[in-house]
């Protein structure tokens, strides 16, 4: 496999970042990772992951649709789309990496969506096996291992040098612009490491979360169950778990006067919201419990109902970390379980 | 990049009805003549005016109509309210045709139909009424039972009185909940008109209204004989992008602008009550 030394991983950056845009992990507070535009010198984190999740690259909070000029009772649509340009982003976790292929399944299904599919057309996906998991990571619950991640890339460090295994076309391509850069390596500690990984993860407290109880069969019964009024209980109805989510893919769409012309947004939106489902005759979901089970459902049933069995969820634990009433997936599964 | 289904077209309404005090029936056409895209009996479109919001609409005309795309509309928020301020010659923006349809050319064709409707509920079944009246030797016997508060508050009426009462292959049975001067016919509420007509339980129902108005009929359905699968309704929740992706329109795992809007009660049935 292809390496890099430690120390030379800066100018490894450095020649990334002349040929296209490079995004990084950087630490701008301790443990408080957030990918960064690369530039010369920048280091990279030693976080586990970062606060927000990857999604902003191919899924932005806010992004433009379209522009209209209105006069009169003229309206023009202005098709503002540009092509985007090439980018890569490094370090990217396990999780988030799996995140990708779940957003995919919403966004490159029919009809296809432009605004998605143009970054995911243009970004390569570096991603970087874990070393030290922490309490809150369950990715495996989801069937991801960590110390494998998907991506166009995969690195893998064992402290000294950084491995590069390609996965798709485009990551062969990648590593081979770079190339003369890397040099012939000795992957015989790699093993050991991830070895060392896997074991660390089995001893996670969330190791044991099972999922057999979830899936796009229970729907009714765990629909129906009692305990949606408990859980939901605490919850504030903030929307920072649907912000942290990488696969929380809920959006708004709104218009803004920008005194030249209407201008066509879309955001993220959380179904944590009361106005999510608001219309003019009524609602819905009129309560935070219809709200809340509607979150978790969506991760736990209704898409693996509709994508072979697949889970909404990856396992990142940002929700574990950012909920401020401490509600979170683990706790509505270890609730829902059948035991 | 290809088109994005997104980013949406331009529509110019060209005639304006008021058909009741709170419903206005718009005709659009494509700048250059013509309709804006073809659909299917029970789809939908996103109509917008920019600045001020877009929003879900069943195409009340049907698919035969070659000329012109219709709107039957409600006054009841923002942006209806603001659509019902146009004026002939207002341009808006249209995309679509959203969601399934009924079934027109499969499982309707050779049955006997039987409408129900309430209020502007009608909308997006008189584009299948006029669909059947426009292909009306593929389907049999053909029902109309349509109420609504006031005789003033029945949508369509003139097109209900000049054609669809004349059409000798049509049976039409109006309501209003009470009575009123210068109203000779029916007068009580939709679901106890249709236990009263009794219809014959070999008909395929299409039933849209309020959703008090179609839990009752459904109950009086069923008390005379008819099964959930001889049932479809058309759902209406609050949508964004019209596609299955932003995420708020769903029943269970359905969207109802993708996978609907038009449901067979056993299907409705499999899916949690929350609408």
């Amino acid at each position: 496999m292809l390496k890099i030394s430690a120390d030379r991983l800066n100018d490894l950056f450095n020649r990334i970042a002349s040929e296209q845009t490079l995004y990084i992990p950087v630490d701008h507070e301790p443990n408080t990772a957030e990918y960064r535009k690369y530039e010369d010198g920048m280091k990279l984190s030693e976080s586990l992951n970062t606060v927000r999740s990857a999604k902003d690259f191919f899924f932005p909070q806010t992004e433009n649709l379209a522009e209209f000029k209105v006069e009169g009772k003229n309206i023009e649509v202005k098709d503002i789309r540009e092509e985007s340009g090439d980018f890569v982003v490094f370090g990217v976790r396990a999780c988030d990496a799996r995140s990708f292929s779940i957003l995919d399944k919403v966004f490159l299904s029919e009809p296809v969506d432009s605004f998605y599919k143009n970054r995911r057309d243009h970004g390569t996906i570096i991603t970087m096996a874990c070393t030290r998991p922490a309490e809150t990571c369950f990715c495996t619950a989801f069937g991801i291992d960590p110390t494998t991640p998907e991506g166009d890339v995969a690195v893998f460090s064992d402290g000294k040098d950084y491995f590069f295994l390609d996965c798709t076309e485009k990551g062969k391509k990648f590593i081979e612009s770079v190339s003369d850069m890397l040099e012939d390596g000795d992957t015989s500690e790699l093993e050991a490491v991830r070895e060392k990984t896997r074991g660390i993860m089995k001893k996670l407290p969330l190791a044991g979360l099972k999922t057999d109880s979830f899936g796009g069969d229970k729907l009714n019964e765990l629909f129906n169950s009692p305990k949606w009024a408990e859980l939901s209980e605490s919850c504030l109805g903030c929307g920072t778990c649907t912000f942290v989510c990488p696969t929380c893919q809920c959006y708004d769409i709104r218009d803004f006067n920008t005194g030249n012309g209407i201008r066509r947004f879309r955001c993220w939106d959380s179904c944590m919201y009361s106005d999510f489902t608001k219309m003019a005759h009524g609602n819905p979901r009129i309560s935070q419990l219809e709200r809340f089970r509607q979150r978790f459902m969506h991760k736990l049933v209704y898409f693996p109902a509709n994508n072979d069995g697949e889970f909404g969820c990856v396992g990142c634990g940002r929700c574990l970390s950012r909920c401020p009433v401490s509600m979170n997936i683990v706790k509505v599964m270890k609730t829902l379980e059948v035991k | 990049m290809n088109n994005d289904t997104l980013i949406p077209l331009i529509g110019v309404v060209t005639d304006i009805r008021q058909d009741t005090p709170d419903v206005k029936t718009f005709r659009v056409n494509a700048l250059e003549g013509g309709k804006v895209f073809e659909h299917m009996p029970g789809q939908c479109a996103m109509l917008s005016i920019p600045g001020v919001g877009e929003g879900m609409f069943s195409i009340t005309s049907s698919p035969t109509n070659k000329e012109f795309m219709e709107f039957s509309i409600k006054k009841c928020g923002c942006l209806t309210t603001w659509l019902h301020e146009m004026e002939v010659g207002q341009q808006i923006t249209i995309r679509g045709p959203y969601g399934n349809y009924f079934p027109v050319e499969t499982e309707l064709k050779g049955k006997d139909l039987l409408f129900i409707a309430g209020g502007i509920g009608l909308a997006p079944l008189r584009s299948v009424i006029n669909y059947v009246r426009d292909n009306r030797s593929n389907y049999g016997e053909v029902q109309i039972v349509y109420g609504s508060r006031s005789k003033d508050d029945l949508v369509d009426y003139q097109e209900i009185i000049s054609e669809w009462q004349d059409d000798p292959n049509i049976q039409v049975n109006l309501t209003i909940d009470n009575p009123q001067e210068g109203w000779d016919g029916h007068v009580g509420f939709v679901p106890n008109y249709v236990k009263e007509l009794n219809p014959s339980t070999n008909k395929t129902v299409l039933v849209c209204g309020p959703p008090i108005m179609i839990k009752f009929t459904l109950a009086g359905l069923k008390e005379l004989g008819f099964t959930e699968t001889q049932v479809y309704t058309t759902m209406e929740l609050r949508m964004k992008c019209g596609v299955g992706k932003c995420g708020r329109c769903n029943i269970g795992h359905k969207y109802v602008c993708k996978d609907g809007p038009v449901f067979r009660f056993d299907q409705l049935d499999e899916l949690p009550d929350e609408y």
